[in-house]
């Protein structure tokens, strides 16, 4: 085990480092859109769209992340044009996406559900609209819930990003492989994508946690 | 909170109209994408019998058959000796020595924020590096322990952290030592309180066995892909994989859910929070 191991590789350890930010940020942002896409259907009155996007979140929650990726990376193309010619990128961020989108969705949901049924019939008591009610009343106070629970979602995102390299998408653990595989020297290598992993982890988790105490009062 | 209210207030005729409407409109458009998706799967010719029947005979559902035993047999082994790892650091993190706190702290909050893949290949490459020579079975099991263990500590530790504090005085009234405090009376608490918790977490655990495939373990994922490239129909194989997953874990979340409804009646509330555990519901 030899700390140059990690130094003589470092470019490759920051390509990947770079490829599994892109994958957190992209699938962050299309699980969320995704997401509340979903979390509205499951609120809303309509009972189709509520079967709907129960089945959607019932099935993607259960259905292992490795699983999805293959599923569609090497399944899905087969189709034929225009799915084929799809990169393994775009494959692993819509897999991120999908996958993630059921949590997002369930944590909003939880953060709608979770102001008391009295602040929506004091709104409406005191003469605001429906628009009103939500904007103004329901939906700061269901904000502050679903802060901390997005928060650790998007550092579940960071580490499953990894499944990436189930599908040979360049992220730090489809780095790390090749760095074993050209040094011999795994350990040193595994800690090298530790180390990268945790750069982002930790960070993230250490502002959840005080985004957590910090909204924790509020009910 | 039934169908037919907006925010509270009971819809009138006008707002029923529009709900019913929109139930319809909706109907359509879900039924058009899953349409959509069926003529898309015809048109390939991915749906025709042939690519289906050797997957579906005795022989082909024999193979995932086994695979789904390795995958079960491994997560099994994982979810036991992660509780036990769990456990052991659970009482760590709450234990009067510094020096102990402080190590299971680290082994913690370093396990939980890595990805369950690298553990697992941890497992495969590093453990052997360490001259510790293990089958892939293991490597695997090892690999989910490392990070599971790290969990379910948390969440063993939220479920002691939530019981009341006179249970613990009452253990010691009774001349009780602090060890078997612990074990006769904190510890037992705390894991039926966490039940519906374990199990969740053991949903995650079965589907991180999935990541068995990366190396090579024979798993349910693994056998599909295999039976899906012998009879080349890639995508049925992966379909079935996908169906027989999600009809095990669904199986389990639900077993989750109706012990969380008998803890909240029991405990009377929804459930024992645990802070700072984000994979329970967030997929990791």
């Amino acid at each position: 085990m030899q700390l140059s191991t990690i130094t003589d590789n470092l470019d490759l350890y920051l390509e990947g480092f770079v490829g599994t930010l892109q994958l957190t940020a992209l699938g962050a942002l299309g699980s969320l859109v995704l997401g509340t896409v979903l979390a509205t259907m499951r609120v809303s009155p309509v009972p189709t769209l509520r079967a709907g996007a129960t089945v959607y979140v019932e099935t993607l929650r259960n259905c292992p992340l490795p699983v999805l990726a293959v599923l569609l990376a090497f399944g899905l193309p087969k189709l034929g044009e225009p799915i084929r010619s799809f990169s393994f990128f775009t494959w692993a961020v819509l897999a991120l996406a999908l996958y993630h989108a059921a949590f997002v969705c369930e944590a909003l949901r939880s953060g709608v559900n979770a102001v008391a049924p009295g602040q929506g019939e004091a709104a409406r008591s005191i003469g605001l609209t429906f628009p009103q009610t939500m904007t103004l009343v329901v939906l700061p106070q269901a904000f502050r819930t679903v802060v901390p629970p997005l928060g650790n979602i998007l550092i579940a995102l960071t580490k499953n990003s990894a499944v990436a390299a189930t599908i040979d998408v360049t992220d730090i653990t489809n780095q790390t492989e090749f760095v074993i595989n050209d040094t011999i020297d795994p350990l040193a290598a595994l800690a090298g994508a530790a180390f990268f992993y945790l750069l982002l982890t930790l960070p993230t988790g250490l502002l959840v946690g005080r985004l957590e105490r910090r909204t924790a009062f509020s009910r | 909170m039934t169908a037919l209210t907006a925010y509270g207030d009971p819809l009138g005729p006008r707002g029923r109209r529009r709900t019913l409407i929109a139930s319809v409109l909706g109907g359509l458009l879900l039924l058009a994408i899953a349409a959509f998706a069926v003529d898309k799967f015809a048109d390939a010719g991915q749906l025709d019998g042939a690519r289906w029947e050797e997957l579906l005979s005795a022989e082909g559902a024999g193979a995932f058959w086994r695979g789904l035993q390795a995958t079960l047999k491994a997560a099994g082994a994982a979810v036991a000796l992660s509780v036990s790892v769990g456990t052991l650091m659970a009482l760590g993190r709450l234990s009067e020595n510094r020096l102990l706190r402080w190590a299971a702290s680290l082994y913690v909050q370093l396990f939980r924020a890595l990805p369950s893949l690298l553990l697992i290949l941890f497992g495969f490459f590093g453990l052997p590096a360490l001259g510790l020579d293990v089958s892939k079975y293991w490597a695997l099991v090892l690999g989910l322990t490392l990070y599971n263990s790290a969990i379910f500590a948390e969440v063993i530790r939220a479920g002691v952290l939530s019981l009341p504090r006179g249970q613990t005085e009452a253990a010691y009234a009774v001349g009780l030592t602090r060890r078997q405090a612990q074990r006769l009376v904190v510890l037992p608490q705390a894991v039926s309180r966490m039940l519906p918790s374990l199990v969740a977490q053991g949903v995650v655990v079965l589907k991180d066995t999935s990541y068995g495939f990366v190396i090579g373990y024979e798993e349910l994922l693994r056998t599909g892909q295999f039976a899906g490239e012998t009879t080349a129909s890639l995508l049925q194989a992966y379909l079935i994989v996908a169906v027989v997953y999600i009809a095990v874990c669904f199986a389990l979340s639900q077993l989750a859910r109706w012990l969380e409804g008998r803890s909240a009646r029991r405990y009377g509330q929804a459930g024992v929070s645990v802070r700072g555990v984000e994979d329970l519901s967030t997929g990791g």
